[in-house]
């Protein structure tokens, strides 16, 4: 079996009196896509605040590359190189294209590789590098999702976290996130993904689990779910 | 870091000239409009890095002027009348002053983190609220010291160091000394700005979730431009104690607070040539009034044509006058009719 590169191990996590994770367990190995899909208020978004130290579980065990990362502040995990693309795109709107790129690689002190990871950025998004200049708040929706990813790749990550990457955009548009998110993967970038679009989400990953009201329901090879005639009803639209 | 030094001289070296050329060739009366813009600026410029640029809303403001204010004139007084006059610390005029300065900065800078550390985790409302408090709470605190005079505060505050060459000066040199901390704070906002921090401090303006999963340390970085805002405050007391040679308590309200907002706020929330811009309007403001006000005979008019500017100021136009936007060459020249300056797009 291969070495978990992030692990959730019980984790239980409330807001208030509301139990919003239920003894939730998922493992992601080094170099995979692992999907985490489900409806609204099912646990996605709170699994990923878990993961990167936003919130705190009550119970259960966070460990990134076989440490404890349950107490330790968001900054410094994104140091070590676990890096969120928040939902909703979290873009600076009154800050450019580049200086919302250039934060991205805060934890950083190396000009030449950052200067280096910029011009890779705007290879990987060609319509970034147009924008430049421009303000983050004047970018489309589609373009906002681009320059979301491309900031948090700055961050040099690991495991890079998506939180509903195709949240309000075109579905041709979505295509093509997804397709440099595959390439991203390949270029050796672990990923978790949370996406409510289930179909384009097991289309794009190796695993997934299926997650409703704070559970774990389902989990499998991403090939498999999509045949599984439960998923298939509720999630994917068919039979 | 030549260019920094080089920098810094040139400002001392201006700051020189322009108290020379005050009072060698303005009256006394409107040097102190002056005097009044340059503590302005250097409380707004400060204040703007916290509410401004970080986007933390407070309003305890006055509360750190007081602080400072108060160690700077008690640390003063003490050197030049006290026992410890006659002490090893009785070095000469220049040096104390510049010590109770510093110290006047470091102690509301302290407060800064004492108060903001906590204070930073309240959001909106809840910090506006908690700053305000802390600003009532300092005031009456000091209110009740005897030591330190009680409501009617302390007086004798020694005048602000001659410097060699300004013997003859009627005015004396609070000018170099008030603007001297305008070129520093300027310079510091100006330089914080640009830098990785400045937009990190923006970024948890804009998203402060985002920020802290771009890895902003974003409490650290609040309490960082608290207490910037908090040390300036601090000098800022001091010069004003310094130059009116006397300090109440109640110098200090929450209006004094208040004021700063609204130069912020009628300048452009985020930028520095915003805050300066208000700060100029709002104390020149109400002293350009005053011959409306006698001419019509009508008193308190000057306050109720002020409010009326500010509220069709808000109307017209909500983000100040200059938005976030700074003072350069490139606005200048978009200003000018035919040529097209500033972004291409």
């Amino acid at each position: 079996m291969p070495e978990p590169v992030l692990e959730l191990a019980e984790v239980n996590v409330f807001y208030g009196a509301v139990h919003a994770l239920r003894g939730v367990s998922l493992r992601v190995n080094e170099g995979e896509v692992v999907s985490l899909i489900g409806g609204n208020g099912a646990g996605k978004t709170t699994t990923l605040a878990t993961i990167c130290g936003l919130l705190r579980p009550r119970s259960g065990l966070v460990t990134y590359r076989g440490a404890d990362v349950r107490r330790t502040p968001t900054h410094v995990l994104v140091g070590q190189g676990l890096v969120m693309a928040p939902e909703g795109r979290g873009i600076f709107p009154n800050l450019t294209v580049e200086e919302n790129l250039r934060l991205g690689a805060y934890t950083r002190r190396d000009k030449p590789a950052i200067a280096a990871d910029l011009k890779r950025g705007f290879e990987l998004f060609p319509r970034l590098a147009e924008r430049r200049r421009q303000k983050g708040g004047t970018l489309s929706g589609g373009e906002q999702q681009m320059l979301s990813i491309a900031r948090a790749l700055m961050g040099r990550p690991k495991v890079l976290l998506l939180d509903e990457p195709s949240l309000g955009l075109a579905p041709l548009v979505t295509q093509a996130i997804f397709a440099t998110i595959d390439q991203i993967n390949k270029e050796g970038v672990t990923i978790l993904l949370v996406e409510q679009n289930a179909n384009i989400a097991l289309k794009h990953s190796h695993r997934a689990y299926v997650l409703e009201t704070g559970e774990v329901q389902f989990n499998g090879a991403s090939t498999e779910l999509r045949n599984d005639p439960r998923v298939k009803a509720a999630y994917l639209g068919e039979g | 870091m030549p260019r920094t030094l080089a920098l810094l001289l040139a400002g001392v070296v201006a700051c020189y000239g322009l108290n020379w050329f005050l009072s060698e060739f303005i009256e006394v009366v409107y040097v102190d409009y002056v005097n009044l813009i340059g503590l302005a600026i250097i409380l707004a410029v400060g204040l703007n890095v916290v509410n401004g640029l970080t986007g933390q809303f407070s309003i305890g403001h006055a509360g750190f002027m007081a602080v400072g204010a108060f160690v700077g004139a008690m640390a003063s007084i003490l050197f030049t009348y006290g026992e410890i006059a006659a002490g090893p610390l009785a070095f000469a005029g220049l040096g104390s002053f510049l010590f109770c300065l510093l110290l006047s900065g470091l102690a509301a800078g302290a407060l800064g983190v004492l108060v903001g550390a906590p204070a930073l985790r309240l959001r909106g409302d809840y910090l506006a609220i908690a700053t305000l408090g802390f600003g009532e709470i300092t005031r009456i605190l000091l209110t009740a010291q005897d030591s330190l005079g009680g409501p009617t505060g302390l007086k004798r505050i020694p005048k602000m160091p001659l410097l060699p060459g300004t013997e003859t000066w009627d005015g004396g040199t609070s000018v170099f000394w008030i603007y001297l901390f305008v070129f520093l704070v300027v310079g510091l906002a100006v330089r914080l700005q640009r830098s990785t921090f400045g937009r990190a401090m923006i970024a948890i303006r804009e998203n402060e979730l985002a920020a802290e999963t771009m890895g902003v340390p974003s409490a650290r970085l609040k309490v960082v431009a608290f207490v910037f805002g908090a040390f300036f405050a601090g000098i800022a007391g001091a010069l004003y104690a310094h130059y009116q040679h006397s300090v109440r308590p109640d110098d200090f309200t929450s209006v004094r607070s208040i004021e700063v907002i609204v130069m912020l706020v009628l300048g452009g929330l985020g930028s520095v040539t915003g805050a300066i811009a208000g700060a100029v309007v709002v104390t020149l403001l109400p002293q350009l009034l005053r011959p409306l006000e006698e001419a019509m005979g009508i008193d308190g008019l000057s306050m109720v044509v002020y409010a009326l500017l500010l509220i069709v100021m808000m109307v017209f136009r909500p983000q100040g006058i200059f938005g976030q936007r700074e003072l350069s060459l490139k606005l200048l020249r978009g200003l000018i009719p035919g040529r097209r300056g500033g972004k291409t797009p």
